[in-house]
């Protein structure tokens, strides 16, 4: 079977979304329980976990940050169903995370680690549930689902002075694309948008949303401010730097690129779903991992990461499809990277063809082609706190 | 010939997409303007140079969009990075003790 243009080969789920992956996530909620669901992973052919190290003494905004991120990660479409691995005393209650994935109609089991009697019967009983679901996870086809499905988050990591020339400006084709599809696309990163905040803005579809863009960036700012330092000691990075880019405002002219041209929807809290269909702005920090982890507890299926100097960077329930935006280090990183949109900057490709064929490439991927990082078994999690752990 | 991109007509500068020597005369081509720069500096892979002279405080266009201010006048081709040239947002740094906690 083949994906045809504008469709693919993906997972109902109840609740009529569509997943690219049909993973089985043992879902630690407290750091304490990370190494029990790692130990499930290696028990249970088919199941996916992270290690954090969050989940309890916080409080407010933060919590509630981290609340939505562990529930967005089971929620995702790219999962069928999800084991909740808690300890029992901790903020971030295994089961009222439970609860929210439950909303979708997809089997969610709460195991906890003080209840079962340790750690040995936690991971016996986490795996007998875990390979009863990857079992009938096995048993479900997929059928044809059409783009306006999916929802693609955008992101740009290791960034060099070529990412804005050439893979950022063809990942703006492909969500140009994805958008005129029907579909979503997520524009996120906010720190690597300060300085362009005027261009987008200009596209905002309303005023309160053009609004929310500056408020955005004056926050990200603001904390900058607070600290007293210059941003640059952070962001650009040491890498970005010697790839040639000199500025944040610079970097965030080359990274704004990854929007392509179409208006924009709304701006969402970290790890929010997207209300909209269209172009979406997630608030999110530069860091690769808690962007990254934010867009795929936001629901997003695919990701498209463009890269300069090179990274490996992956989740475990959604595809990372990596673009290299310059030849040499495509071919250097091979194993990591998996598209070259270098060929812009040698002059063989124009912007357009190689956004065509990353479209393409995400027919495949969402059809069940595996990424570089899924096949190293690349598992990043990094969620981004907002408050101090108490 | 050394290739190169500028990416807006009112730039200031263009970037090197190979290593360029120093004193190597490179043209640069932006919609119909042709630049004709000999570098003053050697030029990374990726990184820019000036085609323009551009004055100490003054505001760097690239992409036709503000990325920085010169910390020194700049002569055309020479190297323009962190050296000479500053962000202008996110500045922690310039600001009093009474903004910070």
């Amino acid at each position: 079977m083949t994906a045809s243009n504008h469709k693919f080969w993906g997972y109902r789920r109840a609740d009529g979304q569509v997943g690219v992956r049909n993973h089985v996530l043992i879902l630690p909620t407290i750091t304490c329980a990370t190494q029990a669901a790692r130990q499930i992973t290696e028990l249970v052919h088919g199941t996916v976990s992270f290690i954090h190290q969050h989940g309890c003494a916080q409080v407010g905004v933060d919590y509630e940050q981290t609340f939505r991120t562990y529930a967005g990660m089971g929620m995702n479409p790219n999962v069928y169903g999800v084991v909740v691995l808690g300890l029992g005393c901790e903020t971030h209650q295994a089961r009222s995370v439970a609860q929210d994935i439950a909303r979708t109609g997809k089997p969610v089991e709460v195991v906890s680690i003080q209840d079962e009697g340790g750690t040995l019967m936690a991971i016996a009983q986490g795996a007998k549930i875990a390979a009863r679901m990857v079992q009938d996870a096995s048993a479900q086809l997929r059928e044809l689902c059409d783009f306006s499905e999916l929802m693609i988050g955008t992101e740009c990591g290791g960034s060099d002075a070529c990412s804005g020339i050439s893979a950022n400006p063809a990942v703006g084709v492909v969500s140009d694309r994805i958008v005129d599809a029907g579909g979503t696309a997520i524009l996120a990163e906010t720190t690597e948008l300060i300085g362009a905040e005027h261009l987008l803005a200009k596209r905002a579809v309303d005023d309160k949303v053009s609004k929310r863009v500056y408020e955005v960036i004056a926050a990200m700012e603001n904390r900058a401010f607070h600290m007293g330092v210059d941003i640059r000691t952070g962001n650009p990075s040491p890498g970005n730097i010697r790839g040639g880019l000199t500025t944040l405002e610079e970097k965030s002219l080359g990274a704004a690129n990854k929007s392509g041209s179409r208006p924009l929807q709304e701006l969402i809290d970290y790890a929010q779903r997207p209300s909209r269909k269209g172009l979406v702005w997630m608030d999110t920090p530069g860091h690769d991992i808690e962007q990254l982890t934010g867009m795929v507890a936001g629901g997003a299926q695919i990701v498209l990461f463009t890269t300069g100097r090179g990274t490996p960077t992956g989740s475990p329930i959604a595809p990372v499809i990596k673009i290299a935006t310059n030849t040499p280090i495509f071919q250097k990183m091979s194993e990591n990277i998996d598209m070259n949109a270098g060929t812009i900057i040698d002059g063989a490709e124009s912007i357009t063809s190689v956004g065509e064929r990353i479209f393409d490439e995400i027919a495949s991927v969402a059809s069940g082609k595996l990424t570089k990082a899924e096949i190293l078994k690349q598992h990043d999690f990094g969620i981004w706190r907002i408050g101090p752990t108490f | 010939m050394y290739k190169t991109v500028m990416m807006k007509p009112h730039d200031h500068v263009a970037i090197a997409l190979a290593a360029i020597p120093e004193g190597a005369v490179v043209h640069v081509i932006c919609d119909s303007q042709t630049y004709t720069v000999q570098l003053k500096d050697g030029i990374e892979f990726g990184h820019k140079f000036a085609v323009v002279p551009i004055a100490e405080g003054q505001d760097i266009l690239k992409y036709g969009e503000v990325i920085g201010v010169a910390l020194s006048d700049i002569e055309i081709g020479s190297h323009v990075h962190v050296h000479n040239v500053e962000g202008k947002r996110g500045r922690g740094d310039k600001l009093g003790d009474s903004v910070k906690p």
